[in-house]
């Protein structure tokens, strides 16, 4: 297809996905699993209807707005809302005395307070709060109180956070128990080092530094909080918080800490979320600050972040250095990886624990080695804190490995597609550092993406385009990953599910879920209504879900980790086959026959063998209904504890794995620099693709997302900035530079490659109907192939992100590849 | 940006504007500084436009203004101040669907998996619907360039494409 202008960018349709191994079955089939139906919220956010948090208004309510830092890192020496105070309109003002407690996702590392006691941690850092009649009172008063700092060390790089942090006045965070370390881990597992030898005598080793600069989840919906309280002043009322969050579950447990309330008095309303991608996993200022306001004032509080306190609230990618040393013997077989990891995690640990792990403990699947070692240390500095974005800690490190792969398979004269295949760890096995993999397409998928890119015979081959755009050349690259489909473990230890889900059925045939589960636009409702459909036999228009209301729905321990779909999935299986035991049972009991031989599909009850006989599923649930009495069930989801037998080893633990091939065809512009990322093919195994249309959909975001951090994004501070003048950046130390969705460039529809999504099923035995994740994965190996098919191209290797025309510019004339400009 | 009559701010000038919007004819005090999109969500109670931004950057807010007698078009309620609607009729997502029947885009966004979370979608809609409007047979690159004011996060704008190609293969509804 042209667009008209000569650039015969590949067509995006028909890009339907080709299913790979569903049974025709599933294809037919109108809804249930493998149904390609609608989203049970799709007409009312067709018709704008769906209400996000910011939709939410109550009577008396007062807004709230933050007061926040303007320095890196300081001393706060004296705070003066007096005037603030005094200013008509303005209810209540708190600051970090209010609210001191500790607080923090992952319970060893409570590091950071609601808003800022004693110092700020960097530009942007909260510092107090005002609840005012309406916005533009509250930013008055924000603007009206008064902070006198005492400035400290700036820690702004990696550099300087490793030098730093033995003195208070260069200490980021005081939890750092040694400098400006929040984490380090250091694991090993094999004779990593001799193999390395071995290679180096006989094989081949690669060994190079690669960095992956932060970059943000930019969600389109702010993130917004509404605090209301019920109950008479300080007495034991109900605090009610609504909130554009992903784990209203450990809001629920952190606003009960830090308010100092029994978890009892706390409800928390998660609405419909657009989108979080990590960015919304854990508690932030806005929500303590609302619930705190609600309950001086007694009047329900809104606090809506600007899009500007939303790219400071960050916890995003981090910046990753790695140093990595790959090693294969003269066959190919991987030998050895050792990598050396600084990840610059900013300002608070956040789930930075978890992430200095998932740096290392991701990467040894589908593609395995034979021994591999990681040292991964996460620094505090003075910046917005980093935390999880979409493929949480695993990205950075995938894209070092698998540009690893493909100069190895050069070295050694292989395909790069053949070396994956020679090194797939195969299914059901345990792999190097001791995680167990179940079922893998890997091959599947490296099978797919080869076909439809036509690999075979177009790489290598592309070269230069026709005469007259010669300044253009086009090559492809290859590349493969694994993701978790949750962990085996939660976030705090317990033994309780991870997941729970309640139905109800009652005479008028409805089937009402309730779930805890997050619907961040992934889908998870639609998930739940499927799986009724599948076991109860109703159609859509018969199922409700009501989801995440801690008052309403069993726990779930939130949109995160790529969990929801495996273990929601279970525990809403497991709540509707009890009811349809008792649906069946009762419908064998009218008509006199065995409980298997009643049928529930389309709506109806059927006998097996007459399918004459059949009454509606609404007639069967009363059936049901009189012999048994009001109808309910519950189900919950618990994993099974495995993976490796050491301290860490159940860090990247998972019930199952998904797998991941991309293909990616660039066009890289010799004169000017740019990357057209023209065409990606990619496909990934779920397992089960529940629901096809979003799991494409969640394919398709993916690797979008991806392409756009290759080529586009990248959280810049201060000095960092081209073109700010040295006297300047000096000043805005650690400020972040063009916090707008103008300046911080997310792809819009003319960017994007056009993706042509793959679904391959093989299915897990430990995920419902066998199914795996689809969220995180497919970002993974998009970033790689992008990578790799630009040395395809142009035959320069670039290690360092983002693509920038002039980075890969510098890059090309330094191999003396660029065409000259005119000028030149 | 929501207002009081109280406050620092209380002495700013206000106006009555008339305005239409989805048919409605509305009469409102408005602040002379206000935008269209605050006049819609928290005067007007018309929640399906969003506030992403706030400065143009995302098209969330985007929604349909026409003046008498001419064809109506996409603008950024979040920079389009409301008294720069006076006597104009304005379209927002919930005066999309006509006769309690979704519009082809809703329909066909819907149908194809192009809602994820749906916060960008009223704008992307409406965007869409501007272009069948003054198109109704789009190439797949001028709806790409049509839709490049919105942006999305979820989708990667695959399927935002698809919908937008199917809703022009249908038939508008009876008017």
């Amino acid at each position: 297809m042209s667009d008209g202008k000569g650039t015969d960018k590949a067509p995006f349709f028909p890009h339907g996905s080709t299913i790979v191994d569903a049974s025709l079955r599933r294809q037919q089939s109108e809804h249930g699993i493998g149904a390609r139906g609608r989203k049970i919220d799709g007409a009312e956010k067709a018709l704008g209807r769906t209400r996000f948090a910011d939709d939410y208004s109550f009577p008396g309510m007062l807004h709230c707005k933050l007061k926040r830092s303007t320095r890196p890192h300081a001393r706060i020496v004296r705070i003066d809302v007096a005037a603030a105070l005094a200013l008509p309109g303005v209810h209540a003002i708190i600051t970090g005395a209010d609210l001191p407690t500790r607080y923090g996702i992952i319970p060893w590392t409570q590091d950071e307070t609601a808003l800022a006691v004693d110092k700020v941690r960097y530009v942007g850092d909260a510092i107090a709060a005002v609840a005012a009649i309406d916005e533009e009172t509250a930013n008055a008063a924000v603007r009206a109180i008064k902070v006198e700092y005492q400035d400290l060390v700036p820690v702004l790089d990696l550099d300087t956070a490793k030098r730093t942090g033995d003195t208070p006045e260069s200490k980021v965070n005081e939890l750092a128990k040694k400098g400006n370390v929040t984490k380090n881990v250091a694991l090993s597992f094999g004779p990593v080092d001799d193999n390395i030898a071995a290679c180096r005598t006989e094989g081949a080793v690669v060994e190079d530094t690669f960095f992956y600069v932060g970059t943000t989840h930019a969600p389109i919906e702010p993130h917004c909080a509404i605090g209301l309280v019920e109950g008479a002043p300080g007495g034991a009322g109900l605090v009610t918080v609504i909130s554009a969050t992903q784990v209203p579950h450990y809001l629920h447990r952190d606003l009960a800490h830090v308010l100092g309330i029994p978890e009892a008095r706390v409800r928390v309303i998660q609405p419909p979320v657009g989108g979080a991608f990590g960015g919304k996993s854990e508690p932030f200022t806005l929500e303590f600050a609302v619930a705190k306001l609600a309950m001086i004032t007694g009047r329900p509080v809104k606090c809506l972040y600007t899009r500007e306190e939303v790219f400071l609230a960050h916890r995003g990618r981090h910046p990753m250095r790695m140093r990595f040393t790959t090693a294969a013997d003269k066959q190919g077989k991987l030998k050895a990886v050792k990598s050396v990891i600084d990840l610059d995690g900013g300002a608070y640990a956040s789930f930075g624990m978890i992430t200095a792990y998932y740096a290392g403990q991701i990467l040894t699947g589908p593609v395995a080695m034979e021994s591999y070692a990681f040292d991964a240390t996460r620094y505090y500095t003075n910046k917005p804190a980093c935390g999880p974005k979409r493929g949480h800690g695993s990205v950075q490190p995938r894209f070092a490995f698998e540009c690893h792969l493909d100069m190895l398979a050069e070295k050694l004269g292989l395909d790069p597609i053949e070396l994956r295949r020679l090194n797939f760890a195969g299914e059901h096995v345990t792999l190097v550092n001791g995680q167990r993999l179940g079922s893998s397409g890997l091959l599947q998928c490296l099978d797919a993406v080869e076909r439809a890119s036509g690999w075979r015979e177009r790489r290598g081959k592309l070269g230069a385009l026709p005469a007259g755009r010669g300044t253009k050349r086009r090559g492809l690259g290859v590349a493969s990953s694994m993701y978790i489909s949750g962990t085996n473990y939660p976030i705090y230890p317990n033994e309780m599910p991870q997941s729970g889900v309640q139905v109800k059925l009652d005479r008028s045939g409805r089937v009402t879920l309730f779930s805890g589960a997050s619907d961040i636009g992934q889908g998870s409702d639609t998930v739940l209504m499927t799986i009724a459909c599948e076991e109860l036999g109703v159609l859509p228009e018969h199922v409700r879900v009501v989801s995440s209301d801690t008052d309403l729905t069993p726990v779930d321990l939130g949109a995160y980790s790529s969990r929801v779909t495996l273990m929601m999935g279970h525990a809403a299986l497991e709540a509707c086959r009890r009811l349809r035991e008792q649906v069946q049972e009762a419908v064998a009991h009218a008509w006199g026959c065995a409980r298997d031989d009643v049928l529930l599909g389309l709506g109806k009850a059927w006998a097996r063998e007459n399918t004459e006989k059949s009454i509606s599923t609404a007639e069967a649930f009363k059936l049901a209904e009189a012999r048994f009495g009001t109808l309910g069930s519950t189900g919950g989801y618990r994993t099974h504890p495995r993976g490796g037998d050491y301290r860490g080893g159940t860090i990247g633990a998972s019930p199952a794995y998904s797998s991941t091939a991309h293909i990616a065809e660039v066009e890289v512009d010799t004169e000017t620099g740019v990357i057209d990322i023209v065409k990606v093919w990619v496909a990934h195994d779920c397992g089960t693709a529940i629901a096809p249309v979003l799991v494409e959909g969640q394919i398709e975001g993916s690797t979008s997302m991806g392409a756009a951090e290759v080529f586009l994004e990248n959280m810049l501070y201060g000095a960092d900035a081209v073109g700010v003048p040295a006297a300047s950046a000096a000043r805005r130390g650690g400020m972040l530079v063009g916090p707008s969705l103008l300046d911080y460039r997310i792809p819009t529809s003319l960017d994007g490659p056009a993706v042509e999504a793959h679904i391959v099923e093989r299915p897990d035995g430990n995920g419902p109907y066998g199914a795996k994740e689809a969220g995180e994965g497919p970002l993974h190996s998009t970033i790689p192939a992008v990578v790799n098919a630009v040395y395809d191209a142009v035959g320069v290797r670039f290690f360092e992100l983002p693509l920038s025309p002039a980075r890969v510019l510098a890059g090309l004339r330094a191999k003396n590849v660029a065409t000259p400009t005119a000028a030149e | 940006m929501t207002v009081s009559d109280q406050g620092p701010t209380a002495k700013r000038r206000t106006r009555l504007l008339r305005l239409t919007v989805n048919g409605d004819r509305h009469e409102v005090a408005v602040a002379e500084h206000h935008t269209l999109l605050e006049v819609l969500r928290y005067q007007l109670g018309l929640t399906g436009s969003k506030q992403g931004c706030d400065k143009g950057d995302c098209g969330a807010c985007t929604v349909l203004l026409a003046a008498p007698g001419e064809r109506r078009a996409p603008v950024l309620s979040c920079l389009t101040l409301a008294v720069d609607a006076e006597g104009k009729e304005v379209t927002t997502i919930e005066g999309l669907a006509q006769q309690g029947k979704l519009d082809p885009v809703q329909d066909a966004f819907d149908r194809c998996g192009a809602l994820q979370c749906g916060f960008c979608q009223s704008g992307m809609m409406l965007s869409a619907k501007a272009l069948l409007e003054d198109k109704p047979h789009p190439t797949l690159p001028e709806i790409q360039r049509a839709l490049s004011g919105n942006l999305c996060r979820c989708t990667g704008y695959s399927k935002i494409l698809e919908a937008t190609l199917l809703a022009a293969t249908r038939p508008e509804p009876a008017k």
